[in-house]
Formats: structure tokens, C-alpha cells, sequence
């Protein structure tokens, strides 16, 4: 009896550590390849073509300021729209130098505060690096110095040529335009130094692992600025009532659509590790929830996500082109929009990160 | 019978298996306080977040802000007393109720074995641990080498509940039939040398969950039975670090292996502590005077002997209270705290709150991280409990507000949980209004139906 018993107890211990069998392995899923493939395929050129229309963003900021027309005025527009679209390409990648300059709180914080960029502009001294100073930079403030001064073009083209304080708002508007390219900058500048090596090297699956925090952070970004920012806050999801005032570039008003459709695709094109701006699809969480599922046999999840992003996507369509006058006149869509965006939060961070395992903080837990 | 059981009451043996054990466990708990505070996890699991989540009845236990060091610098030092037995009783009341009032400060970060730490140092109250190798034994008053043996049988048994108990809920059709949670989990530990690859492998997923059922069932008979006791410490030791490589359970491995040492005779434990004499400069000598220990008075026995043996029905029942409740117990986790269900589940959920004016038909939904930690929100979205409680703090806070002053307010929640690789189902009923809901022990008929069934106990 005892014998038998020692003799199982020995099988169970060999069986449970011991058994290095490397036959198998090849099958594995590689993380690092999917790193590799987030940051050199995806990121990296996202944030290199962000930087790039922002140089040419600053490029017409100096072309205004130096002769203010109405023209001019114009390209502005035109450079910081696409600026801002490739902004909603690099938004949700909040890791290494983006996260340590906090670079989403200080590129798009709306509604921004109108009174205090004119404070701003009126004394002309402010440390646009301060936190308290997140609502009167980036885009949104930009979108007031462009859109939102007075109601013609001809108008605002006047307040920077006044004797009085047009200067002021000319370094202003400079002033914005340079930190949002110093931030790009430096951001690019830590990819293509050591950083991107840092980052794919860091395959582990600790809390603080490369994969878990940008796992993290995409879920964040989804959840928090792309279905509440853009979508449910002017809506009023959280608030009882719509707030027309709240959505994205509300002074130029006709790109907030153009933005959230922008961002909705990048979030879905890194689900599915595409390429930035191609069709190749690489290592993704598409291609790790697959590789799970062999092991599990489970349900498609990544079909399911899919199928739910294309929802969001037909919900959206029928939006109008700007946002605040949706609102107004039927809000019903951006709520129906909503709740297929909320459909994939369920399907990403309940059935996914199940599926996933990642950790949501570095805590002791028994998994109870 | 009874005969039998007054005549073993009455059985002496050697102190040194309690005295080594009361050094090892004070030691073991002084070093997790460290951990615990170096970790920066005091600051961020009681004092930053702005809400914490009480247990039923318990409503009045809440961190002191800036104060809750106080605690666990009381813990600590109370830790420290244990293991040099200095002012034994006091010392060891201190801990128990220091460490129980942190762990019931937020359930949030409830775990099985910090309940146990509660629980073993609850019994060493009664237990004259500190009668050997101790400073209080350096008094000759106090020093006694001889003790009740029902003293360190009473350690082995609750320790011998916990492995048995934890095998027992093993035996359920997801974790031996389907291998769940252990297949989700382990192939995320892709980055370990050598068994990285294996525990991609589907039998190693089987493997695993059958090995840790039996290791559970049978641990405690393998460290009972002398012939097979240093083969049971090898797989109690292998075991633990093993489990302690693939999970985030940091100290509990540590604290079960020195449990299972109690389990020797005192040869073994006359040799530890000799070393750990030898260590300190000291001799074990002293403390070997052949005196017994006994109780004071005749009442003080009786109310021992009462307490032990209520403390062991406790916990001999307490486990299988789930069998008052209907519904899965995985899905409603009605019963499933204090009862060794360790590593059984893996839960995910989502829970999205809708505040209501009926009044004015206003409505709106909360962004949970307004309020929670994402520890906090994680473990809140997948247990009713949580979700009852923090539903009531949201009436509260809201009807605070200036536009909902005086207002009726309702709360609903629209949540979703996925539980061991299912796909994630509708959790809680969206039509109740759970601010009229009450927390009590009844079943809560506001959880919706698992739909499916997990067979087991």
C-alpha cells in the first residue's frame, strides 16, 4: 500500500516538475514578434508620420503668423487637421517617453478653456508644462486659436493682425504648434534610440511587461477617449444630458467625425496588427487570441471583435459629420453608436483579457 | 471514548515543534510586512484609493489614512515579539488583531492566505507557544519543555483542513475535466526556462490539475504518516516553489512550507533550534528543565478547550455553508470566501453602473475608475458583494450632488462576467434597482442564472 502510494506520489511530483521536452515549442506564439511588429510596423511609423504633420503643421503656423491671410489661415487648417487625424493613430500607445511626458494630457484635453488661453495670451506669461495648464494646449486650444476667435475668417485673421494683442496670439499659437512638436520629437527620438530595443526585448509576462502594458493602455484608450471622450461624454452618457460643447474640435466643427472614424480604425487596425498605412497584417492580439483558442478550442473571439468593430463602424456611418449638430437634432444615433462601441469593450476586456491572462497590476492574488 | 480523549488531553510532549514553529511563522510575518510596505502596496491599496470595499458587519473597519502605517507598524513589531516570544499572549492577541483589522480594512484584496494567517494566529492565542526557546522562557517561572500534546496537534489538524478542504473543491468538473483555470493561466508563463514550452502543452494543463488535486487530498496523510513524511516535505517544498514560479501568490508558498515542518518530531526541531541558538549566541540548554506546562486554573482550561474545539467546528463547517445558497457557486460566489477555494477561477467582468432620477427621468452612467483602482474595479465587476456595495455608495455620493438633492435615485448595472473561459454572460439582473437591495446572507435572486453547469463540490 505504501509503496503504491510513494510510487504515485513520486510519478505525480516527476510528472507536475519535471520534463524539460523542447519537442514541442515551435508551435509557441512569439511575443516578441508580436512586440516587434506593434513597435516597427505600427508605432514607430505612426509616430514618424504624427511628427512629420506637425513639421508641416509648424511650417504654416510660421507662414500665418508671419502674414496673416486668409489663405494662410486656411493651410493652417488644413495641416492641423491632418496633424490631428494622425494624432488619433498614436494616441492609444501611451508607453516609454510618451507615457513619462503624460503626451495625451497635454496634446488633447477637451473642451479646452477658452478664458484661460486668452488669460494665456493676455499676460503672456504661462508654463504650458504645468498639469493645470493640460486644457489650454494641444489641438483643442489650437482648435480654438483657428476656429473658434470670431465667426468669419476674415474676423480672426484680424485679431492677429490687431495692434493691440495680435502679436500675443501669434506666439501663442506658435507656442502651441512648437510643444506638440517637441513632444513628437522626442518621443521619436526615444523609438529610434534604445527604446524600441528595450521595448521588444521586454516579452515577459510580468505586470509591467511590454505586452501587459500596452494591452492595458489600449484597453484604457478604448475605453476611456475613444467610446466615453469622443462618442459618449457629448452625449451625455455620463451626465444625464448631452453636452454639444464636449465633443472633438467643436470649433471647427465638421472633423469630429472625421477623428473618431480616424481613431476607431487605429484601434482596430492594431487589433489586428496592420501595418500603419498598408494591408499586411503582422503578430497581433488577433493572432495571439487565435493561437489561444488552438489551445482551448474556444469560442472566435477575435471573428467577435471583429465583426463588433465593423458595428461601430455602420453605427457611426450614419452620423453626421459634426457631432455637436448630431447631437442637436438627433442624439439617439450617438447613443446607438455608443453601445456598440460599449459591445467591444465587453468582448476586449472580459472575454479577451480573459483569453490573455494579463495582469491587471502587480498585486499578490490566489485567483479568487 | 471519552475516556480516551481526557486521557489524550492529558498527554505531554516536547515544546520545541510549537516553540520552532511560533520563531518561523513570527518571522515569516515580519518579513511580509516589509514586503508588504516595501512594495509600496500600503499607500496604494489603503490609503490612495477613495473608496474601500467593507465586509458585512464589518462596515466600521476602515484604513485611518496617513495613520495606516500605524498598523502595520504595530503588526510588524507584534510579528517580532512572536518570533523571540517576548511577551508571548500580548504580542500574538496583537497580531491577530492588528493583521485581521488590515485584511478587513478592503476585501478587495481578499486572499485565502492571509485568512489563514488570521486563523493560525487566532489559535496560537491559546496555544503555549512561547514556553521554550524564548525570551519569555528565559524566566523560570515561564520555561517549560513539556507541553499538551493537543497543543501541536491542534496546528497539524488546521493545517491538514486547509490541504484537504483545498483538494476537495479541486474536484469539480472545470478543474479535472476541463483543466480550467489552469489552462488559461499557465501558458502566459511562456517566459520560463524549460517549462515555458511545456506548459503550452494541453497534458501539462491535465497534468497539473490532476497532480494538484491529489498533492491537496493526500498531503496531509503523507506529513501525518512518519514512514512518508521527508518524502511528503520534498513534495510540500517542491511544490510550493513551484506554484510560488507561476503565480502571483508572493509570500504563501513560504508560509506553507514552514507549516508542513510541524509535522516532524522534535529531534528535527531540537536541531533547528539549536542552529538558531547557536545563531543568536545563546544555548537551548537553559530551556531544557523537563518541566510540563499546564493551565493556571481549572477555568482557564475549560474556556481553552471550549474555544479550540468551537474553532474547529467552525472551520470544519464553515466551507460547506455554500450548500445554503442555490445557483453555481463559482458564478454567484455566495459561501465561497473562508473556504480554501484557492486558484479555482478565473474571472473576468465588466460592470456598468446607470444612476436614474425617476423623478426627472435623468439618466446617466458612471465611469467606474472615478472611484475605483483598477484592482478595486476588477475584483468588484465579478462579485455580487461588491457590486451591491458600491451601488450604494454611488446613490450616496450622487444624492450628495447639488442637481439630485433630496431625489430618490436608482441605480441599475448592466454587467457582463466570464468565468474559466466561457464566453461572458449578462451577470446581474438590469432591471433591479439595487439601491432597494440590502446586503444580508440570503440568496441574492438579483444575480442571473449561470446557465450552465459546473458538477463537483
Amino acid at each position: 500500500m505504501l509503496k503504491k502510494l510513494i510510487f504515485w506520489s513520486v510519478a505525480i511530483l516527476v510528472s507536475s516538475c519535471g520534463g524539460d521536452e523542447p519537442s514541442d515549442v515551435t508551435d509557441d506564439f512569439d511575443r516578441g514578434e508580436m512586440l516587434s511588429n506593434w513597435a516597427d510596423n505600427i508605432i514607430i511609423p505612426a509616430y514618424v508620420s504624427y511628427q512629420a504633420e506637425l513639421s508641416g503643421l509648424k511650417t504654416q503656423g510660421a507662414a500665418f503668423t508671419n502674414e496673416p491671410t486668409v489663405q494662410n489661415l486656411e493651410n493652417l487648417r488644413t495641416s492641423w487637421i491632418n496633424a490631428y487625424k494622425a494624432w488619433q493613430h498614436v494616441s492609444m500607445f501611451e508607453v516609454g517617453k510618451a507615457e513619462s511626458l503624460n503626451v495625451r494630457n497635454y496634446t488633447n484635453i477637451y473642451p479646452t478653456n477658452p478664458s484661460g488661453i486668452n488669460d494665456n495670451i493676455a499676460s503672456g506669461s504661462y508654463n504650458l508644462e504645468l498639469p493645470s495648464k493640460n486644457d489650454e494646449q494641444g489641438f483643442p486650444a489650437l482648435d480654438y486659436m483657428i476656429n473658434g476667435l470670431a465667426s468669419t475668417d476674415a474676423e480672426m485673421v484680424a485679431v492677429y493682425t490687431n495692434q493691440d494683442n495680435g502679436q500675443a496670439h501669434k506666439t501663442y499659437l506658435n507656442d502651441l504648434i512648437d510643444r506638440l512638436a517637441e513632444m513628437a520629437d522626442e518621443i521619436v527620438a526615444d523609438w529610434k534610440g534604445s527604446y524600441r530595443d528595450t521595448f521588444v526585448s521586454d516579452d515577459g509576462s510580468s505586470a509591467t511587461s511590454a505586452t501587459n502594458k500596452v494591452v492595458n493602455d489600449f484597453l484604457f484608450y478604448y475605453e476611456k477617449f475613444l467610446r466615453a471622450g469622443k462618442v459618449g461624454i457629448p452625449a451625455g452618457v455620463f451626465s444625464g444630458s448631452a453636452i454639444p460643447t464636449a465633443v472633438e474640435a467643436y470649433y471647427h466643427g465638421e472633423v469630429s467625425k472625421t477623428l473618431f472614424q480616424e481613431a476607431l480604425n487605429s484601434t482596430e487596425n492594431f487589433f489586428n496588427g496592420q501595418h500603419f498605412g498598408a494591408s499586411t497584417q503582422g503578430e497581433s492580439l488577433k493572432s495571439y487570441l487565435d493561437y489561444l483558442n488552438t489551445i482551448k478550442d474556444g469560442e472566435d473571439l477575435s471573428g467577435l471583435i471583429n465583426t463588433q468593430f465593423s458595428s461601430s463602424r455602420s453605427a457611426a456611418s450614419l452620423l453626421d459629420d459634426n457631432f455637436s449638430e448630431q447631437i442637436g437634432t438627433d442624439n439617439s444615433l450617438m447613443l446607438q453608436t455608443y453601445d456598440e462601441l460599449q459591445k467591444n469593450v465587453i468582448l476586449m476586456k472580459v472575454d479577451m483579457m480573459q483569453a490573455l491572462n494579463v495582469k491587471i497590476d502587480y498585486i499578490d492574488a490566489d485567483g479568487d | 471514548m471519552i475516556q480516551a480523549f481526557d486521557k489524550y488531553l492529558t498527554q505531554k510532549t516536547e515544546a520545541a515543534p510549537l516553540a520552532a514553529f511560533r520563531v518561523l511563522f513570527g518571522a515569516v510575518m515580519f518579513v511580509s510586512i516589509l514586503r508588504f510596505w516595501h512594495n509600496g502596496w500600503i499607500e496604494k491599496l489603503y490609503i490612495d484609493p477613495t473608496f474601500f470595499f467593507s465586509y458585512y458587519g464589518f462596515e466600521f473597519i476602515k484604513p485611518l489614512g496617513q495613520y495606516t502605517y500605524v498598523i502595520f507598524i504595530i503588526c510588524g513589531i507584534a510579528s517580532l515579539c512572536v518570533a523571540f516570544g517576548y511577551k508571548y499572549r500580548l504580542a500574538i492577541v496583537t497580531f491577530f488583531i492588528s493583521f485581521t483589522y488590515i485584511e478587513l480594512m478592503d476585501k478587495t484584496t481578499y486572499l485565502n492566505h492571509y485568512y489563514f494567517v488570521s486563523v493560525v494566529s487566532f489559535l496560537m492565542v491559546f496555544l503555549p507557544a512561547h514556553t521554550y526557546f524564548s525570551i519569555d522562557a528565559k524566566n523560570e517561572e515561564t520555561a517549560r519543555e513539556l507541553v499538551p500534546v493537543w497543543t501541536i496537534d491542534a496546528v497539524k489538524l488546521l493545517i491538514a483542513i486547509v490541504y484537504f478542504y483545498a483538494g476537495l473543491a479541486k474536484l469539480n468538473s472545470d478543474w479535472l475535466v476541463q483543466a480550467m483555470p489552469l489552462k488559461i493561466w499557465l501558458p502566459s508563463n511562456y517566459d520560463l526556462p524549460i517549462l515555458g514550452g511545456l506548459l503550452q502543452q494541453q497534458w501539462a494543463h491535465y497534468a497539473f490539475s490532476w497532480a494538484g488535486a491529489v498533492y491537496d487530498l493526500s498531503i496531509p496523510f503523507l506529513l501525518f504518516y512518519k514512514r512518508t513524511r521527508w518524502f511528503a516535505f520534498g513534495m510540500v517544498v517542491a511544490f510550493h516553489l513551484l506554484t510560488s514560479l507561476l503565480f502571483p501568490i508572493g509570500m504563501f508558498p513560504f508560509i506553507m512550507i514552514i507549516c508542513a515542518l510541524i509535522f516532524f518530531d522534535a529531534r528535527i526541531h531540537k536541531i533547528i533550534l539549536a542552529k538558531m541558538a547557536w545563531v543568536m549566541k545563546t544555548s537551548l540548554s537553559e530551556f531544557n528543565n523537563g518541566k510540563e506546562w499546564m493551565f493556571k486554573s481549572k477555568w482557564g482550561m475549560k474556556a481553552t478547550y471550549f474555544v479550540v474545539l468551537l474553532f474547529f467546528m467552525v472551520q470544519l463547517a464553515l466551507p460547506f455553508r455554500q450548500l445554503f445558497y442555490p445557483g453555481e457557486l463559482f458564478w454567484t460566489e455566495e459561501g465561497f470566501r473562508f473556504s480554501w477555494r484557492v486558484m479555482l477561477m478565473e474571472k473576468a467582468g465588466h460592470a456598468n453602473f446607470k444612476v436614474v432620477d425617476p423623478e426627472s427621468g435623468t439618466r446617466f452612467y458612471v465611469q467606474n475608475n472615478d472611484f475605483l483602482t483598477p484592482l478595486q474595479e476588477k475584483q468588484m465587476s465579478v462579485q455580487p458583494d461588491f457590486i451591491l456595495q458600491f451601488a450604494h455608495y454611488l446613490e450616496q455620493y450622487f444624492s450628495q450632488k447639488e442637481a439630485y438633492k433630496g431625489k430618490d435615485l436608482q441605480v441599475f448595472v448592466e454587467s457582463h462576467v466570464a468565468l474559466n473561459g466561457r464566453r461572458s454572460k449578462p451577470y446581474i439582473d438590469p432591471t433591479r434597482d439595487l439601491t432597494i437591495e440590502k446586503e444580508s446572507f440570503r440568496h441574492k435572486d438579483w444575480i442571473l442564472p449561470f446557465g450552465d453547469e459546473i458538477k463537483g463540490l
